[in-house]
Order: structure tokens, then C-alpha cells, then sequence
């Protein structure tokens, strides 16, 4: 292939090469090219094939805007697909392969989908394969069994598979301006405002400064506009309230002026200095934003305007100026506007031939004329292009009459010679921030584009971004927007006067049959896809989208939005403004999720450890996770399944003693001359008449009459509680009695505190308990007088002051022995040394469970949210006395319904397991469907009924009891009788914990 | 969204947690009116334009703010603390 790089020119390192591959083979460019302008130079006209019809596609712009030249990054296992060639600079071993092609590039088996490209048109998918099924080619079916080969056909990159190994950083940025872009707006209104002395953020997408000016013909300063901006630049940065941020592109506004960018630290160098994020996610909150984004070109839509060599008119210019590339020897021009003719000088300076400029406007500016002389140029007024002949790139165009009031062309094709054709149909204003923002752009009849709408936040657009086409009103527009009182000099500006305003062509439509016009280069929508979206009602333009997927690609329609816009506006008779456009949504350009993410990756929850943690682990507990807590389950050994580990364990608390970790329940310490009154509003049940010393089971409702949580509540002085709550609702309990503090009943003087972490907490439980804490408490008696049910002492365990208060959850004699966190393994292991005459044994949550279940003792799995205190047997606990929060919803009908479900007791009637969530029938076999009358809340090997037992809400639970039926779990395959039973299943009475 | 916290600054919203609509009065509790009930439970309004709501300050002072915030531009003309507020309170 013959080199396109020019002799000299570009802002390259020309004395420096750089060797990459692609698609396997070695090219060589120079630092500051990007793989386009690469490759380009290396006379590599393909980058890629089409999404659907996999045609043949070349480079269409030269930005962040490019639609075709996608492609993937390789690194070991690891692929980064769909970036755009455009941006992506070159270094060393830079590995890249082209996308959706089989098997290569230039030989292309799925071209055939060219041959079906009628089949392929818009609403293909659905009108194919939804729906019902018709005969055999028509149904969600048949779409299922293709979508395999389809999605292998179409679409865009691979995504790998492989762990990303790169580091990415996050930042969050505060400034009082930040400036989007640098290019002349950018940098005028960053000068503006830095001299005011504000806090200035500076984000620039490429490398380096400049923007238009890098490619710029004019002179500013009496120098080249690219010097002047690098000048401008560093000078800028160099200011201390000045933070300039090159390959950091703005992708997201959001509220309260909270913008998100990415910065590319590292993706150009071969090898990452040590410690160096790949990118850095910044997250800036600015006061004032100044949007200097600048303006896409926009292509003319005419037939063949996808082949390779059709570029935007500013693409060729900058690949030109820019990088030193030639991206043809004879370039051809097709425009509606005066900025071609620009492009066409200023490629001219470069020393690469312009042949033709075909306008479709009847005549031109004297301005326009004269360029068109000094290069030689052939000029066509009142003409378009209407085909395109290639062999792998552009051979020639044919240029025909047309006339733009009529749209109609007329006359002998004429074939013109060229192997580049620049077109540009105007400029469309970025204004992707400010929409994303939530404003709605307003159409610019002169510019015939739309511009950025009436700010809803403080942000200012400026420059070319704001509609100003030329450079010395950018200048001076982005003074003031830097800052009202600016008293910049603005630098003087040699450019040829032309107008940037188009004629309002935006699509070149042949009368009879043509080659394909595209509007959505990378969905590969065509104008005859609108017109087809048309014909089948989709006229709104948020159904054209959605139909056509016109704009949806990844570039989010950067050049295909306002000429698919107006297509549509033009069949249905009305203007681009009346047919509305939809707004853009963030991303600007794809963001990689490892930059969103940064650090936070793997496991990110607390590890929550209670302070016998270290203890558990070193005496065989098997753990698992509840909640954020790790928790032990059993106390395993060897040979042990986890049932025959939890039946010792639970065997041992109704025999003798056994010992379980409670620091995780949740504790409030509750506080103020309000508090027991606060109690009252909050609990079912009285908790005024608890006297000093002595703790209460509560029971709380929520306002809609559900049970919320249960626990006790200890009072440990006259205006002092300490509130327990069940260990996973720790944190809704505490927010709930805050919002009633705060917002219900601020008049209360009471005060809470999270005292969770601050007490551990062991429960000793059965019949021996009292025989351990008699051997180890000191400054107290534990005996039935002094410490009867529920009463509360003070006293020591090794020497160590702890609360204990005689409370049972097992239904054995239990206490709860509360100390410091700090002091709990010692607390700990002195209750086991004192408990070894007595064979203590520490138990888990299984065990835990176990004996609940027997007890028919309500947990998080029966307070599930939709139970009421009847529902749960504990009607007892509501008051009639007093109100509190949801006494006025419990007698609701519903919460009164005699279906309602309700807790109950099950006994496996066949000796097996019965497996929590089965489902109760009445069907003697497994049947589906079934109808089921209740659920299986918990279940466990009962040791101390010596059967497989289990929880259950049933239908009619009460009048149920002694009945039979059956607990089925069809996902595990299990179903067996079962009798239901009242949900006390083990000393009915309770005489073993008042015993 | 930044809550001016009056307590502890400007905040990001991430440290907030949502509590509801702030401009519902709970009935008197001995009301037995279910009407009443089922409104201040269940009824939500959501209008486009400044609304009342509640904001706890979950990552920072624990306090709940009222917040009045405009539903269709996110922007927030006052923040206070509910317990100084004047709708509070039933009893």
C-alpha cells in the first residue's frame, strides 16, 4: 500500500516512529497520530464492516464523532471493543483487530446480508419473529432459535470475558467555573474567567488544546492558530486557580451542576508508570458551567454515501493539518454551506489537489468563488452527488442537476473522477450536556441546527457550540460568557469571510431506483428505513427511533439525528421543530464500567464481627453470614453433619447448659423524662409500669397495623431503657423511632443512641444455667429472689462489671450476661470455665433455631411484613388501654379476615425432613398446580420431641390444629405428610425458664 | 443533589435516605376515622413543582430535615430541621 502521509506538516513527532498492528499485521506511525490518521497514512482506506449489512465502511469523521471506524483493543485476554479509531492514539504494541467481520476484514462471508438488505429493513425483527405463531417462520419461537446466528451477524465489538486487570481511580472535584472544551471558546472563556480570579476547571476530550484551531487555515495573533492555542494553553495551566484536564471528556450533567468525566491517564502509553490509574473517573461539582463543546459537522444523506472515502468535509481537513495524511490525492467536495470551501483551502495549503466542489445551491458567495479559482477547482452550483463508484474505496461520484427549492434532480449523470469526497451538510451545536441537563433545544432556522435551550442550571454555552460559526464572534461570545466584566484584548483574527449557514438539504433522494442513502452509518439506517418507518405509522420521532434504532448506536446519532430528522419532517409536510427531537442521554461518548466503578469492585459490604469472634473460629465454629454479621452456625466435630452438630447442641441447653453469642442483636439505649411515654407510643404493650430493674417483651406494629419487630426492653432507670431488637432489623428499628422522634413527636424530650457495638452479649440456657452464674458472679445473687424472670442485676465476672438480665429464648432458665465489647471473650471464656463442671456447650444459630421452633417463638421469618400480632398468636400484647403506633389499623377487615393466615405447628408424619418454603396442600401427591393453604416458615430436627418439626402460616391456622396435611416443595422434589399442631410444640406452659 | 444540611453543610445526597412526603398530618391517635388513616398511610402526593419532604441525614447528624424541593427541577429552596418545624407534632 503506498503511503498517504504528506511530506510535511501535522502536529506529529515525525523524527519518532511507533510501531502497532492491526488485525495482526505491523504498521509504523509517529507520536500524535491516532490509529486513524495511522493507518490512514499507511494507506488503509477499511476500518471496518456495518453493523447489519456488513458494508465495507472508511472513516467518516475525525473525532469522537466517527460512526464506523470502531474497533477493538487487544491486551493478553483482555479486548476493549467499539472504540473509535479516531481517538484512540497510537504507542508502541498497540495490538487493535477490526469488528464484525468473518473472517476478515477485506473478505467478509456475512456481506451476503447486502444480497437480503430489503429483508433487513426497519421493524425486521418484529414483524419476523414476534408475536404468535403463524406458520412456521413467524413466532417469538422461531426468533429464539435464530437469535444465536443473528446476534452473531450483527452487531458491534465483543465484549471479553477476561478480569480487567487495570486500576482505575475516582475523584471528586469542586470549582467555582468549569469549562468544557479548549478549543478558541474554551480557552477565551477559561482566560475570562480565571482573571476573575475563580476557581477554574479546564476539560479537554483530545490531548491536546485547540480544538477547531488545530486545523485551522486562519491566522490568529499573526501566528499559526494551532501555536497560539498551545501558548494559550500553557499559560493557562500554569495559573494556580487553574486545573487544565487533557483526554478528559465530559460525559454526564446531572443536577445541582454535578458533571461526570473521564480521564484517559494512561490508555497512550505502552507501559503505565508505577501506581497510575488506567483512567480516572471525576465526579465535578461546579458552580458555574461553561459549555464550549463546539460543532459536528453533518454529512448530506445521498445515494453511496457509506463507501470508504466519503468523509466529512472537516474530517479530511484535519486528517490534512492535523496529522500530515493525505486522505486522498484528488479530493472532491459536496456542500450545502460556505464551510467547505474553508476545509478546501485550507487542504490546499496543505499541497493535496482539489478538483471539484459540487454545491446544490444555485449560487455561492463571491468569497466562495474566489477560493474555488485560486485552487483550480471545477465548481458545480446547483448540483449533487447521486452515486458513488468503488472498487475497495471511492473511484469516482456522479454528479447530477439539482435543484434545492424542488429537491428535484435533473439532467445527464456525469461521472467525476476522485478518490475522496469531503461533504458537509452544516454544523449541529454539541449540545448533548445541556439536553442531558433537561432543557429542550430550540431550533436555529439560520443555522438550521438546534441550539442549546434557556439554561435550567447555571451553565452558559459559548462558541460554535452556541451557534457562532465564526472564529471572531466565538472570540468575543466567550469573553463575556467567561466572565461579565471580562476585559480581555482578544487577538486578532485573518480568515476569509464565509457563512457557515446551510442551505436546509439535508438528503439528496434519486426518483428512481439508487444505491443505498445513509442517515445512521453506525445502525446502518437508511432514508428509505424512515420513509418504510413512515408508511407504518411510526411518524413520532421517538417512535422513529425506536422503530428504525436511527440514533441509538453507541455515538447516540452524533451525525445522524438532524439529517433523520428532517427526513421525517420533510414526508410528513412540517419543520424539523415541529417534528421535535428527542434528548440525549448520558453517556457523551461510552464510558468504561471499570471507571465508574474505580475502587469498588469484589465484595464491598462490612464485614460485621461479633467481639467472641476469634473465639468461635478457634473452637470449630462453622460460620455463615446474617445479615452483614458472620454468625457461628455450629460448633462442629469431626464426623458430624450439620444436623447430629445442632441436635448435641440443642440437646445440651434442655439437659444441662449451653452458650450462645448474642452481641448482634440490636441495642438502643433509649433516654430522657419521656421516654417510657415515648415506649408506650411505640410498643403494642405497656412499658410505663416496668419497674427499674426489671425488662418486658414488646411487640411493635407498624402505622398500617403489621407487625414491624419484637424484642425486650430492659429499664434500667427511672428515665433510662435499653431497647433489644432483632438483629436485622437493628437499623430500620433505630430510623423508625428517629422519624417519630423528629417528625411525629418532637415535643418528647427523649434521646437515642445505637449502643449495638458497645455491649457484648452471651446467653446461657438451660436448666444449669443458674449453676454456672453461681460459680462466677461476684457482687450479686443470681438466685429466683434476687433475679426472678425478667429481672435485671449488676455484678462481676472476672472482676469485670457485667449487666445480667434472666430472659429466655430457648424456654429454658436463661440469662443474658451483657459487658463492655471489649471485655466480651473474657466474659466469654470465664461463663465456659465456670460452666466445664456442668459440660457447658457453646451452640449456634442453628441450634438457636432448633429450640425456638419449639418453643413456636416468632423470628424474622414469621414477622416476614405481612403478618398481624393475631396472625402471630401474640393478640395478648395489644393494649387496649393506650394508642400507639398502628393501634387505629388493626381492626381493618382484612387484618380481621378468618382466612388470613396464621402460625401453626407441623410434625412430619413420615420421620423426614421437612424443607423451609414448602408449600402446605391437601394432595396425597405432588401435584401441579397446587393449591396451597400456607407456607413453611422454619423447620429443624426437634431433639427434644426426638421428630422433624416445623413453623408454618397457615390458612384457618387455629381451627387446622390436629389436622392433616401435606408440606410439598416441588423445586426440591420433596413432599410428605405432616400434622398441624399448635405452634407450642415443647413445654406448653413455660414452666422450665420460670422454674 | 446536594442537601444543604443545617447541621453539618452541604452534602452529597448519597449520605440522605428519603423519609416521604413531609406535608401529611398524622390523625389524632385516638381517631378512629379510617378515611383519615388510610390517607395519612397510603395517600402520596406527588406534585411537579415544590414539594415538602422528609430527608434523614443517615451518613452525618442522624437529624431529619424537611426539605422543600422542586419535584420537576430537583432544586431546593429550604432545609430545615423537622423538629422545629411547624406541621410536626399530633399531640
Amino acid at each position: 500500500m503506498t503511503s498517504s502521509r504528506l511530506p510535511n506538516g501535522g502536529q506529529i513527532e515525525r523524527a519518532k516512529s511507533v510501531g502497532f498492528t492491526f488485525d495482526g499485521r505491523a504498521y509504523s506511525g509517529h507520536p500524535g497520530d491516532t490509529l486513524a490518521s495511522a493507518l490512514l497514512a499507511n494507506g488503509v482506506t477499511l476500518f471496518g464492516r456495518s453493523f447489519k449489512y456488513h458494508r465495507p465502511r472508511g472513516l467518516l469523521a475525525a473525532g469522537s464523532d466517527e460512526p464506523n471506524a470502531l474497533v477493538t483493543i487487544i491486551s493478553g485476554d483482555v479486548r476493549e471493543p467499539n472504540v473509535r479509531a479516531t481517538e484512540l492514539e497510537i504507542f508502541d504494541g498497540l495490538a487493535v483487530q477490526s469488528q464484525n467481520r468473518f473472517p476478515s476484514l477485506e473478505h467478509d462471508l456475512m456481506a451476503v446480508n447486502q444480497l437480503a438488505g430489503s429483508l433487513l429493513s426497519a421493524g425486521f425483527y418484529y414483524k419476523t419473529f414476534m408475536g404468535p405463531a403463524i406458520g412456521p417462520l413467524k413466532s417469538t419461537r422461531f426468533w429464539m432459535f435464530c437469535e444465536r446466528f443473528i446476534r452473531r451477524a450483527a452487531g458491534l465489538g465483543k465484549a471479553g470475558i477476561a478480569a480487567d486487570p487495570d486500576r482505575y481511580e475516582r475523584m471528586n472535584a469542586f470549582c467555582d467555573v468549569l469549562v468544557v472544551g479548549s478549543g478558541p471558546a474554551g480557552l477565551i472563556a477559561a482566560e475570562a474567567a480565571a482573571a476573575t480570579g475563580a476557581r477554574v476547571i479546564i476539560a479537554e476530550e483530545r490531548p491536546v488544546a485547540g480544538g477547531s484551531l488545530l486545523a485551522s487555515g486562519e491566522i490568529i495573533d499573526g501566528r499559526n492558530p494551532a501555536v497560539w492555542a498551545r501558548e494559550k494553553a500553557e499559560a493557562l495551566a500554569n495559573l494556580p486557580n487553574v486545573r487544565f484536564l487533557t483526554r478528559t471528556s465530559v460525559w454526564g450533567y446531572y443536577d445541582g451542576n454535578v458533571l461526570t468525566a473521564v480521564q484517559r491517564v494512561s490508555d497512550h502509553k505502552p507501559n503505565r508508570t508505577k501506581g497510575q490509574p488506567r483512567q480516572r473517573h471525576w465526579v465535578i461539582r461546579a458552580g458555574k458551567t461553561i459549555l464550549a463543546t463546539g460543532a459536528f459537522e453533518r454529512p448530506i444523506v445521498f445515494p453511496g454515501n457509506d463507501c470508504p472515502g466519503v468523509m466529512l468535509a472537516d474530517a479530511v481537513r484535519r486528517f490534512a493539518v492535523e496529522y500530515g495524511v493525505a486522505a486522498g490525492k484528488n479530493v472532491a467536495f459536496f456542500t450545502n454551506n460556505d464551510s467547505a470551501y474553508d476545509a478546501a483551502r485550507t487542504l490546499s495549503l496543505a499541497g493535496i489537489a482539489v478538483t471539484t466542489i459540487v454545491d446544490v445551491r444555485p449560487d455561492v458567495s463571491g468569497a466562495c468563488r474566489d477560493i474555488a479559482n485560486i485552487l483550480g477547482a471545477e465548481l458545480l452550483l446547483g448540483s449533487a452527488v447521486t452515486g458513488t463508484h468503488a472498487g475497495k474505496s471511492l473511484s469516482a461520484i456522479t454528479v447530477q442537476h439539482f435543484n434545492m427549492t424542488t429537491g428535484r434532480i435533473s439532467g445527464a449523470p456525469r461521472e467525476i473522477k476522485t478518490d475522496c469526497l469531503g461533504v458537509s451538510g452544516g454544523w449541529s451545536p454539541v449540545i448533548h450536556l445541556a439536553s442531558q441537563a433537561g432543557g429542550k433545544p430550540e431550533w436555529d432556522e439560520d443555522l438550521q441546527a438546534f441550539l442549546a435551550p434557556e439554561p435550567n442550571q447555571n451553565w452558559v454555552v459559548t462558541g460554535s457550540a452556541a451557534g457562532y460559526m465564526d472564529t471572531i464572534s466565538v472570540l468575543s461570545d466567550a469573553a463575556t460568557k467567561g466572565s461579565a466584566k471580562s476585559r480581555l484584548v482578544l487577538p486578532s483574527v485573518e480568515a476569509p469571510m464565509l457563512d457557515s449557514s446551510p442551505a436546509p438539504v439535508f438528503e439528496i433522494e434519486p426518483a428512481g431506483k439508487s444505491q443505498k442513502a445513509f442517515v445512521d452509518f453506525q445502525h446502518d439506517v437508511t432514508a428509505s428505513d424512515i420513509r418504510l418507518a413512515y408508511r407504518e405509522g411510526f411518524h413520532s420521532v421517538e417512535h422513529l427511533k425506536r422503530y428504525t434504532t436511527l440514533g441509538m448506536a453507541t455515538d447516540q446519532g452524533k451525525t445522524s439525528n438532524v439529517p433523520g430528522l428532517a427526513i421525517m419532517a420533510d414526508i410528513r409536510g412540517i419543520s424539523i421543530p415541529d417534528a421535535g427531537t428527542t434528548r440525549f442521554r448520558a453517556p457523551f461518548t461510552p464510558v468504561s464500567m471499570g471507571a465508574i466503578a474505580g475502587e469498588r469492585y469484589g465484595d464491598l459490604r462490612p464485614h460485621r464481627l461479633t467481639p467472641m469472634h476469634d473465639w468461635h473460629i478457634s473452637n470449630g465454629a462453622k460460620t455463615y453470614e446474617a445479615g452483614l454479621w458472620h454468625r457461628p452456625m455450629i460448633y462442629g466435630s469431626h464426623g458430624e453433619t450439620i444436623e447430629q452438630a445442632y441436635t448435641r447442641e440443642a440437646r445440651a441447653v434442655r439437659e444441662g447448659v449451653g452458650i450462645v453469642d448474642v452481641s448482634t442483636l440490636g441495642k438502643i439505649d433509649i433516654q430522657g423524662p419521656d421516654a417510657a411515654e415515648f415506649l408506650d407510643r411505640v410498643y403494642t404493650n405497656m412499658f410505663s409500669t416496668l419497674p427499674v430493674g426489671k425488662a418486658r417483651y414488646g411487640l411493635m406494629l407498624r402505622e398500617d397495623g403489621i407487625v414491624f419487630d419484637d424484642g425486650t426492653t430492659w429499664r434500667l432507670g427511672e428515665t433510662q431503657f435499653l431497647m433489644t431488637t432483632t438483629t436485622a432489623n437493628a437499623g430500620p428499628v433505630m430510623q423508625h423511632l428517629e422519624y417519630y422522634l423528629d417528625c411525629v413527636w418532637p415535643e418528647l424530650r427523649v434521646h437515642l443512641t445505637s449502643v449495638t457495638d458497645v455491649w457484648a452479649g452471651a446467653a446461657i440456657s438451660g436448666p444449669k444455667s443458674r449453676s454456672v452464674l453461681e460459680t462466677c458472679v461476684t457482687g450479686t445473687k443470681v438466685d429466683n429472689t434476687a433475679l426472678p424472670f425478667m429481672g435485671i442485676v449488676y455484678g462481676r465476672i472476672a472482676d469485670i462489671p457485667v449487666m445480667i438480665c434472666r430472659l429466655s429464648f430457648s424456654g429454658e432458665l436463661a440469662y443474658e450476661v451483657y459487658s463492655g465489647a471489649g471485655h466480651g471473650t473474657r466474659i466469654w471464656e470465664a461463663l465456659i470455665a465456670a460452666g466445664k463442671q456442668f459440660d457447658i456447650v457453646p451452640y449456634g444459630l442453628e441450634a438457636l433455631g432448633t429450640l425456638r421452633i419449639e418453643k413456636g417463638h416468632v423470628t424474622g421469618a414469621e414477622i416476614d411484613g405481612r403478618t398481624t400480632a393475631h396472625d402471630l398468636h401474640l393478640g395478648w400484647m395489644l393494649s387496649k388501654k393506650k394508642t400507639y403506633i398502628g393501634s387505629a389499623m388493626i381492626n381493618r377487615p382484612g387484618l380481621k379476615d378468618e382466612h388470613r393466615l396464621s402460625l401453626v405447628g407441623l410434625i412430619s408424619l413420615d420421620n423426614q425432613s421437612i424443607n423451609g418454603g414448602s408449600h402446605i396442600v391437601s394432595d396425597k401427591t405432588p401435584r401441579e398446580p397446587a393449591d396451597s393453604f400456607g407456607h413453611v416458615t422454619a423447620a429443624c430436627y426437634s431433639p427434644a420431641l426426638g421428630k422433624y418439626i416445623a413453623l408454618a402460616l397457615v390458612k384457618h391456622g387455629t381451627s387446622m390444629i390436629g389436622k392433616r396435611a401435606f408440606a410439598t416443595d416441588l423445586l426440591r422434589d420433596k413432599h410428605g405428610a405432616v400434622e398441624i399442631v399448635s405452634h407450642h410444640m415443647f413445654d406448653k406452659d413455660g414452666s422450665r425458664m420460670h422454674g | 443533589m446536594i442537601i444543604k444540611c443545617p447541621y453539618c453543610g452541604p452534602r452529597d445526597v448519597i449520605e440522605f435516605t428519603y423519609q416521604g412526603d413531609a406535608t401529611r398530618k398524622r390523625p389524632d391517635p385516638s381517631s378512629t376515622d379510617q378515611n383519615l388513616w388510610n390517607a395519612y398511610i397510603y395517600d402520596r402526593s406527588n406534585p411537579a413543582k415544590s414539594h415538602r419532604e422528609f430527608w434523614l441525614h443517615t451518613g452525618g447528624c442522624r437529624q431529619h430535615l424537611v426539605v422543600t424541593r422542586d419535584m420537576s427541577t430537583h432544586s431546593i429552596s429550604s432545609v430545615g430541621f423537622a423538629r422545629d418545624s411547624k406541621h410536626a407534632g399530633d399531640q
